[in-house]
């Protein structure tokens, strides 16, 4: 007898399934994750940014922080400032161990004036109940209650709008709301990992079909499609978000200290408030601000010529990734080695070869020229590319409301 | 309420070292303790009219001797006239016969400080181990003295180290030199072995191992098989002065150590505000900020040094979100485990041994404390039965007749029989500790120590026991540790009171600990006392550099 798989469906897969002709799945915390629907991706990717496609973000770990402490909580474990959200607000957010090394991030939305979802990449149950000593605060894992949808692409904003009582136009960047979606019960924020127009949409797990059949049967004059994991890759690389794991290792799980990376080091200095209240932390990253972080996390672009250059003296076209790479490779400047990049790839938009780097600073300023390792045909090979700022691509249209 | 520079909570012994030193320096510092009487564990109590009883420990055996002379705590005390002296008037009273342990088959052993006379004594159960007896006590001390540098020396920092923690790690290395390689290299041999093997290197004799064995297990829910006891062992020889179980008290009882360390820190213009309960640490900012009392009135000061337990004073005092949860756990996850009682006991007559044994009758009435641990298998199985929640039916004594040195403890003619019975586990398999436990426990006691006091029974007028529990209320004793903290080798040097902060600070700015739970722990040595003010005074002049 075959022994039970140790990975399931999410809510949605009753749908999800017989769409995958590609039968590429992923595992993805424990749940079956579709790398693509089609037997590649490039339609998946196209749909992101030029129609609107959803994405099934259910595996995200979720967690419920409710009663007189959760705000305190929450301000005890992120490093952004809780006191100053808004009811409605979500914040993107990393949070830190004591020594300030980044344990994950995610997205701190605020239903109530005590009322949270933490969305995070890797288990946090157990962190939030270390930090909630002394507070009366319930934490509840919702992952399996809730099902998460993400609706991505710059038509996502008008198919929404058709079948939603909620004023979705009316809903800022970084905003939630509670609205219903073809009569069922969601909340619906502005955010997403493609740096584009999108929401995600959060529904009970019992109503995630019908949600599904509701925003399919209204898509198909917007282009509507599912996208897999290799689309979403793709965008979130042009839109320089960080991927745990590839870009930073969480610091709780680095078996040596140089895997561990503090805020600065990741370009996320702009969410950490020192002045909040005391979160975990924030000596330390207080200490580290006071002199700047030895390495920094930047963009590359990788220069054509030189690459074609390097492939042309095997007698072949220069050869680029058509899915983004996660492998590390080494980055020089002068001769040596400055850092490293731990993602790559091609932007089918931006028609330019892309990277996310850890950089040393004093070879992180935008502009800097660098040289990059290329493997050419088994040899190794350096092509030269430049610092960059991120986001590649950052259109109006993800933050604009009209 | 008004400021001072630095509040220290606890007027312990670690915690009256502390202020004394920081006084010194010329600090502001006010102490503030909740009970009536300094001196913490250091206790004389009137618990009969006429019987003053140490209820808490019973015997001096090391307190450093830096700290003695820099706090001339020795030098004579306030005369009825008060004039001129500026000693603390503490007197030392040591017994030359130091333990006498009766075994069951008839006759005692008698350990003394001459080595030779204890060899005489050792002659009769083997001369082979009577021999050794004088290389063996010239090795411990070796040892001891070589425990004693490490005992001076903060832990050094091993990840994260900075050039003042090379700097101390080759002092530490130049100190190792002059006491020698060879011996530095043979702790570091002993350190982890069990109390029972290296008594086993010596010696034959179970009288002579049991009664040594004892020390190694003294205040550790551990057996003298366990690795780490023969540290334990080492612990209490470090400021003995070479002497293998040295026996000492305090004139007046052991309470007139905190009265002369009160002394000693108010003269040096330190405030004592005793009956005053500390209710919580103020920290603002991640710096300690003061204290706030039990009736609300606040002692604001930039520093706070408490003797309290480390578990008391971060997760008790603190407000638990100043502090990280990785450092949380490492401080709940602190063993503490008590497993010392004590039994007190007013008697009529000396304790009488059995006729025949005249020397070991008359070290009894020189002061010697009478050990019943008759051998090594004896206080395993001891250990036995607190392993799985009970207390030992027969288990391993420390009786002192505090009244054989200071007759004045007792109405003329009468004696103070004070005992550490182990193992009693504060955490008893079935239920806790209530009446009937606590006077089953007395019986124990008396019984086991009837076995060779044949009169002992007729000769009690009044007994009293405190058990784990009532010692953890008491003297504030974290599940009745006597430590503060379990010394097994996960809980000593760089793990004391955890990783990564052996050094007396905290992750509190300001806030440090001075009591045993810090390096090097318990046995009313004083050390961390002198080690945290030393550490708050050099956080002090770096500030100001």
């Amino acid at each position: 007898m075959p022994a039970p798989s140790v990975v399931r469906g999410t809510p949605f897969h009753e749908r999800t399934g017989p769409l995958c002709q590609a039968g590429n799945w992923r595992r993805w915390a424990g749940h079956l994750s579709a790398s693509s629907y089609e037997p590649t991706h490039e339609h998946e990717y196209q749909a992101i940014r030029s129609a609107c496609t959803l994405i099934d973000v259910s595996p995200l770990h979720k967690y419920r922080l409710s009663g007189p402490g959760a705000a305190a909580l929450a301000n005890r474990v992120v490093t952004r400032d809780v006191d100053r959200q808004d009811i409605g607000q979500v914040y993107y957010t990393p949070w830190c161990d004591a020594a300030g090394k980044v344990r994950d991030d995610g997205t701190l939305h605020r239903l109530g004036a005590s009322d949270f979802r933490l969305t995070s990449a890797e288990p946090t149950l157990k962190w939030l109940h270390e930090n909630a000593r002394g507070l009366d605060v319930e934490i509840e894992e919702e992952t399996e209650q809730v099902a998460a949808l993400a609706l991505q692409g710059p038509r996502s904003r008008d198919l929404l709008q058709r079948i939603t009582d909620g004023d979705v136009a009316g809903l800022p960047y970084f905003r939630v709301m509670s609205a219903r979606i073809a009569g069922i019960a969601a909340e619906i924020s502005r955010t997403g990992y493609t740096g584009d127009l999108g929401y995600e949409i959060w529904v009970g797990a019992a109503d995630a079909i019908p949600l599904w059949d509701a925003l399919n049967a209204a898509g198909a004059p917007f282009g509507l499609a599912p996208a897999g994991m290799l689309a979403l890759d793709m965008a979130r690389l042009e839109a320089g978000l960080l991927l745990v794991d590839v870009d930073f290792i969480p610091a709780h799980r680095a078996v040596i200290e140089d895997r561990k990376s503090s805020p600065y080091e990741l370009g996320l200095g702009w969410t950490v408030s020192l002045e909040a209240s005391n979160f975990v932390g924030r000596a330390a990253l207080r200490a580290e601000r006071a002199r700047p972080p030895a390495w920094r996390f930047r963009g590359i672009v990788l220069d054509w010529d030189s690459l074609e250059a390097a492939y042309a003296t095997v007698g072949l076209p220069p050869q680029f990734p058509g899915t983004t790479l996660r492998d590390s490779v080494p980055l020089y400047a002068g001769g040596r080695q400055v850092g490293y990049a731990t993602s790559r790839g091609w932007s089918p938009t931006l028609k330019t070869y892309l990277g996310l780097a850890h950089l040393e600073a004093e070879s992180a300023v935008v502009g800097t020229e660098l040289e990059i390792e290329v493997t050419v045909e088994h040899r190794r090979r350096r092509a030269r590319a430049t610092v960059a700022k991120t986001p590649f691509f950052d259109p109006a249209r993800k933050r604009a409301t009209p | 309420m008004s400021g001072c520079d630095a509040v220290v909570i606890g007027a312990g012994h670690n915690g009256l070292i502390a202020a004394a030193y920081l006084a010194r320096a010329g600090l502001r510092v006010v102490v503030v303790e909740r009970g009536e009487t300094p001196g913490g564990c250091a206790a004389t109590e009137e618990l009969w009219p006429g019987y003053r009883v140490d209820t808490g420990a019973h015997s001096l055996t090391g307190i450093d001797a830096r700290v003695m002379a820099d706090l001339d705590l020795a030098g004579a005390g306030p005369t009825p006239g008060g004039a001129g002296s500026k000693g603390a008037g503490l007197e030392i009273m040591s017994s030359d016969p130091c333990v006498v342990a009766p075994q069951p088959e008839g006759g005692a052993l008698v350990l003394e400080r001459d080595p030779a006379r204890t060899a005489e004594s050792i002659r009769r159960f083997s001369p082979r181990d009577a021999a050794r007896w004088p290389d063996f006590v010239s090795a411990m001390a070796r040892a001891s003295r070589v425990l004693s540098v490490l005992y001076d020396t903060l832990p050094p920092r091993l990840a994260g180290a900075d050039r003042g923690d090379l700097w101390e790690l080759l002092r530490l290395g130049a100190r190792m030199g002059r006491v020698g390689r060879r011996d530095a290299l043979e702790l570091m041999r002993l350190i982890p072995m069990t109390v029972e093997e290296l008594l086993w290197e010596w010696f034959e004799s179970e009288a002579l191992k049991g009664a040594l064995a004892a020390d190694g297990v003294r205040g550790i829910c551990q057996g003298p098989l366990a690795s780490g006891t023969g540290y334990m062992f080492l612990h209490h020889m470090v400021g003995a002065a070479g002497v293998v179980r040295r026996r000492r008290q305090v004139r007046g009882g052991m309470g007139k150590l905190g009265a002369a360390l009160q002394r000693v820190a108010v003269a040096a213009g330190a405030e004592v505000r005793l009956g005053h309960e500390v209710a919580s640490i103020r920290v603002e900012d991640g710096r300690a900020t003061g204290v706030v009392l039990a009736g609300g009135d606040e002692v604001a000061a930039p520093r706070v040094v408490s003797s309290a337990d480390p578990g008391r004073t971060l997760l008790g005092l603190v407000d638990p979100g100043e502090l990280a949860p990785e450092f949380v756990r490492a401080l709940e996850n602190i063993k503490y485990r008590g497993v010392v009682a004590k039994v007190h006991l007013a008697l009529g007559e000396p304790p009488r041994l059995p006729s025949g044994g005249d020397a070991a009758q008359a070290a009894v009435l020189a002061g010697a404390a009478i050990t019943v641990a008759p051998s090594i298998h004896y206080i395993e199985r001891a250990y036995d039965d607190a392993k799985y929640g009970r207390p030992s039916e027969r288990p391993v004594l420390d009786a002192v007749l505090t009244t054989a040195l200071d007759p004045s403890l007792a109405p003329k003619g009468h004696h103070v029989l004070s005992v550490a019975a182990q193992y009693a586990p504060f955490q008893l398999a079935d239920g806790s500790w209530d009446e009937a436990r606590r006077e089953a426990l007395g019986a124990a006691v008396v019984e086991t120590l009837a076995e060779h006091i044949p009169r002992l029974e007729g000769a009690i007028l009044h007994r009293h026991v405190l058990t784990p529990a009532d010692l953890a209320d008491r003297f504030a004793l974290p599940e009745g540790n006597i430590h503060h903290g379990e010394m097994t080798l996960d809980q000593v040097f760089f793990g004391r009171p955890v990783a990564g902060w052996a050094r007396y600070r905290t992750p509190i700015d300001g806030l440090y600990l001075c009591g045993a739970g810090t390096h090097p722990g318990g046995g009313l040595n004083g050390r961390p006392g002198a080690a945290a003010a030393a550490r708050v005074l050099r956080d002090e002049k770096r500030r100001q550099d």
